[in-house]
């Protein structure tokens, strides 16, 4: 139902309106991903940290 | 000698300053030169590259003159603070009694006069080689001045923000460039008004407003930049 | 109110307020953001003059409107951070500039892609999209100013500044750029966008720029613990967060 016929085709437009769809979609996929690798880094470095004072404790 | 003896006033500061800049400044001349024989040759290019007609020429002289007007100045701006960062000389006038924001109109007003003024005294050489007619040349030389001044005061917050920086040169442009675009706008088309006769009021009008606007808050932003990248 | 503010400027108690936040941003903007997709591209009629081409301004606006929210964010961040000296601010403006870079980059792209169809061109230099790629300009100014010093410090106050004197700056671009293109081109540049716009198309376009904004804030979150954990990894507090 959702899928009519000529919903892909956007009346002749479907060329520039997907991409642009998927350009933003992709955006918003780049953020998450990127704020996640960020944060999974930041506490990376913050382990490396807590070990190099453990070592120099010891 | 006691502080009280080589304490000075604000405005004797800057005058001293200004002398110190001076000096140095046309004591070393090929430096002086450099931007000006840059900007003769950038508008050399564009004949060359498109086409020698006088039509088009004058069609295209308001922007080559501002391209490389502004890429000229950029040029000079990066030693705006450089020499005397290095040498240390820059954090003593930080130390001096006088405000730094004295010391950075003191400074961007000199290098304006040795670069600037200079270009702008010889841009009507250069604007005659592109067919610019002679009753052009007043607005374009109000553009100029008003312009090179604005682009000093932004040159001076960018040169204050990458003074510390190894490779400063390239992220000064690019940090600058963005923000000169108002005045490449309302520059070439107060140039291109002139030339094609009309009035050429409305753009000189916002660009003595941006050249206020940037002088007055130009020297705060650059010393607070400065505070930065000094300490 | 000031109380809240304060307690806000505190590391540790950003890191746990961003962390409750977080989810419920998230949740918000994936129903908002499909609510909008499916309204706005099934649902919603065409336009009468664009067609099904008009559709694009559904991630257009909403992209366009976060490259500025993320400017102003990144600038009034950094500005309190400087006046202040409340160092998180930093934290905030660092997080939200790569986000809004990127939803200025989507601006564009989507524009052109929108104005192939409407102008014949994929590049127009119409006011609206130059003055989206002076802004996308700025973004590089300060991002690659805060990574060009080796003193983490500098490098934030530095882009801070110069975050604040772009922020100046981009009414400045946005009236020139308008001045410039009425001079150029007389006004033949058709309007994106018409001001009344019927509810069937309206709602979707809401949905959309409160589910972006909301996607903002969650991004914005999870990025400024990030950056809380690494500027403050010597700190006590987060050493015991990361070991518990």
């Amino acid at each position: 139902m959702i899928l009519r016929s000529g919903f892909w085709a956007m009346g002749g437009y479907a060329r520039f309106v997907w991409p642009s769809i998927g350009f933003a979609l992709a955006i918003l996929a780049w953020n998450v991903w990127s704020a996640r690798r960020h944060h999974a880094r930041a506490l990376v470095r913050v382990r490396r940290a807590i070990q190099m004072a453990r070592s120099e404790e010891s | 000698m006691s502080a009280a003896e080589t304490d000075v006033g604000l405005l004797r500061g800057i005058g001293l300053v200004l002398a110190r800049e001076l000096r140095l400044g046309f004591r070393r001349p090929d430096q002086l030169l450099q931007p000006l024989v840059f900007f003769l040759i950038v508008t050399t290019l564009f004949p060359l590259a498109l086409s020698p007609l006088t039509s088009l020429l004058r069609a295209m002289a308001p922007g080559v003159l501002w391209v490389a007007a502004l890429l000229s100045s950029l040029l000079s701006m990066e030693t705006l603070f450089k020499a005397d960062a290095d040498d240390g000389t820059l954090e003593q006038l930080a130390l001096s009694s006088q405000p730094l924001g004295a010391i950075v109109v003191a400074k961007t007003i000199a290098h304006w006069l040795v670069s600037g003024a200079a270009l702008v005294a010889m841009s009507p050489l250069v604007a005659t080689a592109l067919s610019v007619p002679p009753r052009a040349l007043p607005t374009m030389l109000a553009s100029l001045a008003l312009g090179t001044l604005t682009l000093s005061w932004l040159g001076a917050i960018g040169a204050g923000l990458t003074v510390g920086l190894r490779r400063g040169g390239v992220l000064l442009s690019l940090i600058v460039l963005p923000l000169a675009m108002p005045l490449l706008i309302f520059g070439a088309s107060a140039t291109d008004r002139a030339i094609g006769g009309e009035n050429p009021a409305g753009a000189l009008y916002f660009l003595a407003a941006l050249c206020v606007f940037t002088t007055s808050l130009g020297p705060l932003a650059a010393s607070a930049a400065l505070r930065i990248t000094l300490e | 109110m000031w109380k809240w503010f304060h307690r806000l400027a505190s590391p540790p108690h950003l890191y746990r307020t961003a962390a409750a936040f977080a989810p419920w941003f998230a949740f918000a903007a994936a129903l908002l953001i499909g609510y909008g997709l499916v309204d706005g591209l099934v649902f919603a009629p065409p336009d009468y003059q664009q067609g099904d081409a008009f559709r694009i301004i559904y991630v257009h606006a909403p992209s366009a409107w976060l490259s500025l929210f993320g400017y102003t964010t990144m600038a009034v961040a950094g500005a309190i951070a400087l006046i202040w000296r409340i160092k998180v601010g930093y934290a905030v403006a660092a997080a939200a500039a790569p986000v809004g870079a990127s939803f200025t980059l989507s601006a564009l792209v989507t524009g052109s892609l929108w104005g192939r169809p409407m102008w014949g061109t994929y590049w127009a230099w119409d006011p609206r999209l130059t003055s989206e790629l002076i802004l996308l300009f700025l973004y590089f100014g300060v991002i690659s100013l805060r990574k060009a010093f080796e003193d983490p410090n500098r490098g934030d106050r530095a882009s801070a500044l110069l975050g604040i004197v772009g922020f100046v700056n981009v009414p400045i671009v946005h009236f020139s750029v308008y001045w410039w293109n009425s001079l150029h081109q007389g006004g033949t540049v058709m309007r994106l966008g018409k001001p009344e716009m019927p509810g069937s198309m309206l709602w979707p376009l809401l949905a959309m720029l409160a589910g972006f904004m909301c996607f903002f804030g969650a991004v914005l979150c999870v990025r400024v613990r990030g950056e809380i954990l690494s500027r403050e990894r010597q700190s006590t507090w987060v050493r015991e967060v990361v070991s518990a």
